[in-house]
C-alpha cells in the first residue's frame, strides 16, 4: 500500500475539469507517472503524478479543497 | 564554475535586490520577495548582500554542481539534502563537484533561498539579474529556470561551512500571519463601520496570489461612502481616476478581496487603494502560502517607522554575527 502526495500547497482537484470524470477511480491500474491530480496555485494548474505503481484505492483529499505540501492525496495498494 | 538545472521546481527564478529606477515607466522593482532572507543567504556564503541567488516557491529545485562551493538556504523552511544528506536551513554548507542539491516537501513558509558563493553570474538587465517574465528580463533569457539551464556562477569556494544565522534573527511571519497596514490617501473612500471591519475580519491567502500581487479573500465586502463618481473613474465605487501604485499598496477590485501588490506589480491604474503594508512586513508577504490565515493591523507613521528601524537592526545584527 502507497500513497500519493501532493508535492506542494493549494487547492486539490480530482478532476481535469469541473465536467469531466476524476482522473481514477477504484480499482484503476496506476503506472509511475499517471496523472492523479491536479494542484492550483499561483494561477497555474499543476499536474500531481504517482511515483508509485499499484491498483487505485481511494482520494484521501476533497476534491476544491485546500492541501498542504507532502499532504497523502491519494491510496494505492 | 556552473550550476546544472536537473530539475527546476515550480517556479525557480533568479533574483537579487531588484532594479529600482523603472517604476514611472511601468517597469517594476522586480527582486527577492522576502529580500531579509535573500540577504541573510548571500552573508552566510561570503558574498555581496545583493549578489543573485534562486528564489524557489513552494517546491524545490535540484542542481548538480560542477565544482565546489559554499552554499546556504534561507526563508521557508524547505528540507535541504545534499546527495540525499541532510544539511541545516540559515547555515552555511560545502557541496562538492558533482554533488547534487535538492530539497524535500515543504514544512512551513513559501520562498526559499539558495545562494551560492560567488553568486549567480547571468547578465544584467536596467541593473539586475532579477527575472521579471513578463516583460521578459533579466535570469535565464528573460524566464525562470529549466531543466538543463547551466547557470554560470562567480566561482569563489567561499567561507565554507558552519555559519549560522542565530534563530530570533530567522524573521518569519506567525500563524495568524500579521501584516502591519497605514491607511493611505484613498482611507476617506470606505465607511467608518468598513474600515473599521477590515481589521476586525479574518483574512486567508488566495491561491492565487504571485509574485505580482498577494490576494486575499474571507472578510466582509467594503462599503464605500456614497458619492457621483469623477469624470474619467469607472462607475464601480472601488474605481478611481487613474492614479499611481505604490509598492505594497492594497487595491480592492469590487470592495471584495484586497490585493497587496508586490515585487513584480503593476505601477499605476484604476482602482483605489486603502493603504499600504508597512515596508518592514513585505518580506513576510512573500512566505505566506495559499490559506494562510491572516490579519491586517492598523499603524501610524510613527509605529511603521520604528518597525523599519528595528527590521534594520536585525539586519545589522546578522552582517555583525557573520563579519
Amino acid at each position: 500500500m502507497s500513497q500519493v502526495l501532493s508535492p506542494l500547497p493549494g487547492t486539490f482537484y480530482k478532476k481535469p475539469s469541473p465536467d469531466a470524470a476524476p482522473y481514477k477511480s477504484k480499482g484503476d491500474q496506476v503506472a509511475v507517472g499517471d496523472t492523479i491530480g491536479l494542484v492550483e496555485v499561483m494561477k497555474t494548474f499543476i499536474e500531481v503524478k504517482s511515483d508509485a505503481s499499484g491498483t487505485f484505492r481511494e482520494y484521501l483529499a476533497d476534491d476544491s479543497c485546500p492541501v498542504m505540501a507532502g499532504q497523502p492525496i491519494a491510496g494505492l495498494e | 564554475m556552473t550550476l546544472k538545472i536537473l530539475n527546476p521546481g515550480l517556479s525557480t527564478s533568479i533574483q537579487d535586490l531588484g532594479r529600482p529606477g523603472y517604476f514611472h515607466l511601468g517597469i517594476p522593482m522586480g527582486g527577492a520577495m522576502d529580500r531579509f532572507a535573500l540577504r541573510a543567504a548571500n552573508l552566510l556564503v561570503g558574498n555581496p548582500e545583493d549578489a543573485a541567488c534562486l528564489e524557489a516557491v513552494f517546491m524545490g529545485p535540484h542542481i548538480e554542481f560542477q565544482s565546489a562551493a559554499t552554499v546556504a538556504v534561507t526563508g521557508a523552511d524547505l528540507p535541504i539534502k545534499v546527495d540525499d544528506e541532510p544539511r541545516e536551513p540559515w547555515t552555511s554548507f560545502e557541496v562538492n563537484a558533482g554533488q547534487v542539491l535538492s530539497f524535500g516537501f515543504l514544512a512551513s513558509g513559501a520562498r526559499a533561498y539558495i545562494a551560492v558563493s560567488g553568486g549567480i553570474t547571468t547578465p544584467e538587465a536596467l541593473g539586475s539579474r532579477s527575472t521579471y517574465p513578463i516583460g521578459a528580463l533579466g535570469g535565464v533569457n528573460g524566464r525562470p529556470i529549466q531543466t538543463s539551464d547551466e547557470l554560470p556562477t562567480g566561482g569563489s569556494s567561499g567561507p565554507g561551512a558552519g555559519r549560522s544565522v542565530p534563530r530570533e534573527l530567522r524573521r518569519m511571519p506567525g500563524n495568524p500571519a500579521e501584516l502591519r497596514v497605514l491607511p493611505g490617501l484613498y482611507w476617506h473612500r470606505l465607511t467608518e463601520e468598513s474600515g473599521a471591519g477590515f481589521f476586525d475580519d479574518e483574512w486567508k491567502v488566495a491561491p492565487e496570489a504571485d509574485r505580482m500581487g498577494y490576494r486575499f479573500k474571507g472578510g466582509k465586502p467594503l462599503k464605500f461612502v456614497e458619492r457621483e463618481q469623477p469624470f474619467g473613474a469607472g462607475a464601480d465605487p472601488s474605481n478611481i481616476v487613474d492614479g499611481c501604485y505604490s509598492y505594497g499598496s492594497i487595491q480592492v477590485p469590487g470592495g471584495t478581496e484586497p490585493i497587496v501588490l508586490h515585487r513584480d506589480a503593476v505601477s499605476g491604474g484604476g482602482y483605489f487603494t486603502l493603504g499600504a503594508i508597512i515596508s518592514a512586513d513585505m518580506d513576510l508577504i512573500g512566505q505566506l502560502q495559499p490559506h494562510t490565515a491572516v490579519r491586517f493591523v492598523r499603524v501610524d507613521m510613527q509605529e511603521a517607522l520604528a518597525a523599519r528601524s528595528h527590521r534594520r537592526n536585525m539586519l545589522q545584527r546578522i552582517r555583525e554575527e557573520l563579519h
